[in-house]
């Protein structure tokens, strides 16, 4: 019986044979994506052992961690609620994180390659040192107004967005969503209760937890005229040169006329281009569009920034909070030619145009910086767990020029005229040269109109020292006139933070 | 493979060398490497104190200490009563007993408030149980080694036995629900005070019958046979109680739902088969009948369903555990992660994260002490059970009868088998089942029942290394087997 007994023997290590290779298998081949693997709520424990650092904006944490008695360690919570959310976004036990949470989640965490030294640190002590901290480039002061006068609003807009960005910069100064919603309960450690908060904001038909100001996009109204201008200013017209006007101009092959907002708007025959841009001249725009052409157009709001889709709005050359792409859409008949009364519509930023917020403060801000386009940023340095080392400074980039100096400066000299002597008085701010244009767009044949504002200021001695946009959706007529004077409002905050920038 | 191209040395020879090689009762041997186990056991218990309370307090000793007492207890009963045991058997129990132990008081101060922590007594909590279980397991054990002077002595209770072993194995499947069933598996029997798993003495009574048995029947069964594709295979008639076994451990799969046990009893019966003829042919019966009775219980279940859908989700939960990860999945899944967490080096005693893991104390043990020894601490541990196993093979080689080998061989064999089902269950080597890990896992019974085992092999190995000469005095003739100088040469003989 012993040859069967050594086979036994032979068959025995051949099971732990394979034991022994399934468990090579499991704990060296595939250990690193168990490790990491969404299910391993190991993950979470280790991802709350270390205090993640604080994001701060003009001093003040707006969002930190608090420490807790319970299995993780620490609770996130944001001091702020709502007022930050979509800057901010949320660290949730269980969900998926957003926003500067996310983009920054390695630094916050701790667990960068940047901070291998302070990690290296607590070999030695023992300690678990605490997450990086995130300083952001928001004005607090901007930040309170632009939040307090959007949801305060007078013309009792439900949605709308405010951003507002230092041309010379890029810097975010200011940006809010409306509605906005309270990520407190989403970093709840019951994650019963933070999947049910989450699914009541999903759910909810205002949809909170969009970033209307970077990621959704509206038609632009007249607001786009700042872009048709331009284009002419390019084309052999200047500020004073009379274009053709009128109270009603039908395009050829559309029985669609299009008029002016008011009957006193624009009725001569002709009207300088700068006296139709501070009046908002509907008629006027239309006619230039189409004698401009779709391509010069589109190409001129391309320059600007239109159909850019890979923009981010974060660190710079890093990542960031994902923007839409502004797009100025098709104006073609169905046989492929240029449409004349789709380019006329498009030409006053209606059609198929749409704008994201933050393309409008970027137009805006581009005309104030002498045609220059500064990239959009929100994260202003990265500061060591210890607060002493800086690990990241912003060197502000320019993004692109959209138009040259002189075209800057006719444009300016445009739409301070707009603020002064036409449609966007409401933004003005004394001891500041502001200039802006408003925009009225048709939403749905029957809702209510939206209203924009896009602007800048510039301090007595004309340097630009912020640019924003707003919009009121469904906000009606008087719409555009209190965004125009919520823009301002907000700009007014940007300039007096004096640790706004 | 053909049978035994070397004749089988005659167990008179065997049983004279090995009396002349290993003379020496290697007590001594014995003892230092129990102290030598119970200083890992202590060295893991202060390395789980360091992680968990940050310091090491005055007591950490303790539960080592209390082991050692014990199992050196057990090593003064051996000294005088079976002074030629193999020395490596009881330190390489009492090390995976004590990091048994061990784990289970890690897992209570992981789950004590951290005030209470550095206060936790010995006795308290799991570990605390087990170690009392330890206890009485060990007495047990010295008992049994004290009444069986000579194995050969159980082959007369071998009837009783196999009968008690039956009985024992179909009692969950008759039993109540609410009282038999955990988990999905029933195997149990809870009587509110205390749950006993009977499987695990069942596989003890079983093995002793089947020794015996075969013993009386072997020459029938590996004489008579009709030659089919080269490969000797047995009568029909004798098949009977191959099947009848079979069909049992059908039964207990389907209706204990336990895939494992199952698989422990059969594999069991058909090894002692194999070693009793020396038949390659009952192996590959063995393996058609089981696997092929596995798939139609698969199919079966993903068709039929009622008692053979147990089954198919067991299969399919194998088959890709993350296709349902937070529910039916949840265990396997959770294994898997602990065991990849802890890498090649682990977590370090006390650094892992055991309270996350399901059923950590039982099923799961080997994947919550993975996470915090890693790929290495494994691996050490899967070579002490094989050293257990082979030792427990090698007295089989050693011992001069028949039922003897047999029994140590079997035991030895179905104490890997049961180590190779659940380690590999719980690391998606094959289906995950509900078996204990052999001296690790939280339980009495199944503590009791593999101390036993081990007095058994103890027993065993004392009688294949005592010297003849000054041995016992009794001839070591098999109780009711046939001269072992029949054994084997037949055959041998006739093959071409």
């Amino acid at each position: 019986m012993n040859a069967p007994l050594r086979r036994v023997g032979v068959v025995v290590m051949v099971l732990f044979g394979l034991l022994f290779a399934n468990l090579n298998w499991i704990q060296a081949y595939k250990a690193d994506e168990y490790r990491t693997s969404d299910y391993n709520g190991r993950v979470q424990v280790a991802d709350y052992e270390r205090k993640r650092g604080n994001i701060e904006a003009g001093g003040t944490a707006v969002a930190t961690s608090k420490e807790t008695t319970g299995k993780l360690k620490f609770r996130r919570t944001y001091p702020g609620g709502a007022k930050y959310a979509h800057v901010l976004g949320y660290k949730p036990v269980n969900l998926a994180d957003t926003g500067i949470e996310q983009v920054e989640n390695d630094f916050l965490a701790g667990t960068s390659d940047q901070l291998i030294g302070d990690r290296f640190k607590d070999m030695f002590t023992g300690d678990q040192t605490a997450g990086g901290n995130v300083l952001l480039t928001l004005s607090k002061r901007a930040q309170d107004v632009a939040y307090d006068q959007l949801r305060n609003n007078q013309v009792d807009a439900k949605r709308g967005a405010a951003i507002a960005i230092d041309p010379r910069t890029g810097a975010v100064q200011a940006l809010v969503s409306m509605p906005s919603f309270d990520p407190n309960p989403l970093a709840s450690h019951n994650t019963t209760e933070a999947a049910a908060a989450y699914n009541k904001l999903e759910q909810d038909p205002e949809r909170p937890l969009n970033n209307r100001a970077l990621a959704e996009t509206l038609p632009p109204g007249s607001t786009f005229k700042v872009v048709v201008a331009a284009a002419a200013l390019e084309n052999g017209i200047t500020k004073s040169t009379p274009i053709p006007a009128g109270s009603s101009y039908t395009p050829p092959t559309s029985g669609e006329p299009i008029r002016n907002a008011s009957t006193s708007i624009c009725p001569e025959a002709q009207v300088t281009l700068m006296e139709a841009v501070t009046e908002s001249c509907n008629t006027g725009f239309a006619k230039l569009g189409v004698r401009l052409g779709a391509d010069t157009i589109k190409e001129k709001a391309r320059q600007f920034g239109f159909e850019q889709d890979d923009l981010t709005v974060g660190q710079l050359g890093e990542d960031g909070l994902p923007t839409a792409a502004s797009r100025t859409g098709d104006m073609q008949n169905p046989d492929g030619g240029t449409d004349p009364a789709a380019l006329a519509q498009s030409s006053i930023g209606q059609n198929n145009v749409r704008m994201t917020p933050l393309e409008g403060a970027m137009i805006a801000g581009a005309v104030a910086n002498g045609g220059s386009q500064m990239r959009p940023y929100l994260v202003r340095q990265l500061l060591a767990p210890d607060r002493t080392t800086s690990y990241y400074t912003a060197k502000p980039r320019e993004l692109r020029q959209p138009v040259n100096g002189q075209v800057a400066n006719d444009l300016r000299e445009m739409m301070v005229s707009v603020v002064q002597n036409g449609t966007g008085g409401n933004a003005a701010i004394s001891g500041y040269t502001v200039g802006g244009k408003t925009g009225t767009a048709q939403s749905a044949p029957d809702r209510p109109d939206h209203g924009w504002f896009i602007g800048f200021a510039l301090d007595k001695n004309g340097t630009p020292v912020s640019a924003v946009c707003v919009v009121l959706e469904q906000a009606g007529g008087r719409g555009s006139a209190e965004a125009a004077r919520i823009g301002g409002q907000i700009m007014r905050a940007a300039i007096a933070d004096p640790g706004g920038r | 493979m053909t049978v035994a191209a070397t004749p089988a040395p005659s167990p008179a020879t065997t049983g004279g060398q090995s009396g002349v090689r290993l003379a020496r009762s290697r007590r001594n041997a014995e003892l230092s490497l129990l102290l030598l186990a119970m200083v890992l056991v202590a060295a893991y218990g202060a390395t789980v104190e360091a992680n968990l309370l940050d310091t090491v307090t005055p007591d950490f000793w303790m539960p080592a200490a209390a082991l050692g007492a014990v199992f050196l207890g057990l090593h003064l009963v051996i000294r005088f009563l079976a002074p030629f045991a193999d020395p490596a058997l009881l330190p390489a129990v009492a090390l995976l007993n004590g990091l048994g132990v061990g784990f289970l008081r890690r897992i209570d101060l992981g789950e004590a408030p951290v005030a209470d922590r550095e206060s936790l007594a010995i006795f308290a909590g799991q570990g605390g149980r087990q170690l009392a279980w330890t206890l009485l397991s060990v007495i047990l054990a010295a008992g049994l080694l004290a009444i069986m002077r000579d194995h050969r002595s159980i082959s007369r209770y071998a009837y009783t036995l196999g009968l008690a072993g039956i009985v024992l194995v179909m009692l969950p499947a008759v039993l109540p629900r609410s009282i038999s069933e955990k988990n999905g598996a029933r195997l149990w029997i809870d009587v509110g005070l205390f749950s006993i798993q009977p499987g695990e003495f069942a596989k003890l009574a079983l093995l002793v019958f089947f020794a015996y048995y075969l013993v009386r029947k072997r020459e029938v069964l590996s004489l008579a046979s009709r030659r089919f594709l080269g490969i000797d295979f047995p009568r029909g008639r004798d098949l009977g109680p191959v099947v009848v076994v079979w069909l049992i451990s059908l039964l207990v799969l389907i209706f204990e739902k336990d895939l494992g046990t199952s698989l422990l009893y059969f594999g069991m019966f058909v090894v002692t088969l194999y070693i009793a003829t020396e038949r390659v042919s009952w192996l590959l019966i063995g393996l058609v009948l089981f696997f092929g009775g596995a798939y139609l219980a698969y199919v079966l279940g993903s068709t039929v369903g009622g008692p053979f859908a147990n089954f198919y989700v067991r299969a399919e939960i194998w088959l890709d555990p993350f296709a349902d990860p937070t529910d039916k999945g949840y265990q396997l899944v959770q294994g898997l992660l602990a065991l990849g967490t802890g890498g090649l080096f682990g977590a370090g005693p006390g650094g892992g994260q055991p309270d996350i893991l399901p059923e950590v104390q039982n099923d799961f043990i080997f994947a919550g002490i993975g996470e915090e020894i890693g790929l290495f601490g494994l691996s050490a541990l899967l070579v002490v059970y094989l050293l257990i196993v082979e030792r427990g093979l090698r007295a089989a080689l050693a011992v001069r009868d028949s039922f003897g080998k047999l029994l140590a061989g079997g035991l030895a064999f179905t104490l890997g088998l049961q180590v190779f089902v659940i380690v590999g269950g719980i690391s998606k080597l094959i289906p995950l089942t509900g078996q204990t890990t052999p001296f690790l896992s939280a339980g009495g019974s199944s503590l009791m029942a593999n101390w036993l085992l081990i007095a058994v092999l103890l027993r065993v190995s004392d009688g294949a290394r005592r010297p003849v000469a000054g041995g016992g005095g009794k001839a070591p003739r098999p109780a009711g087997g046939p001269p072992e100088q029949l054994h084997g040469a037949p055959t041998e003989v006739i093959k071409p």
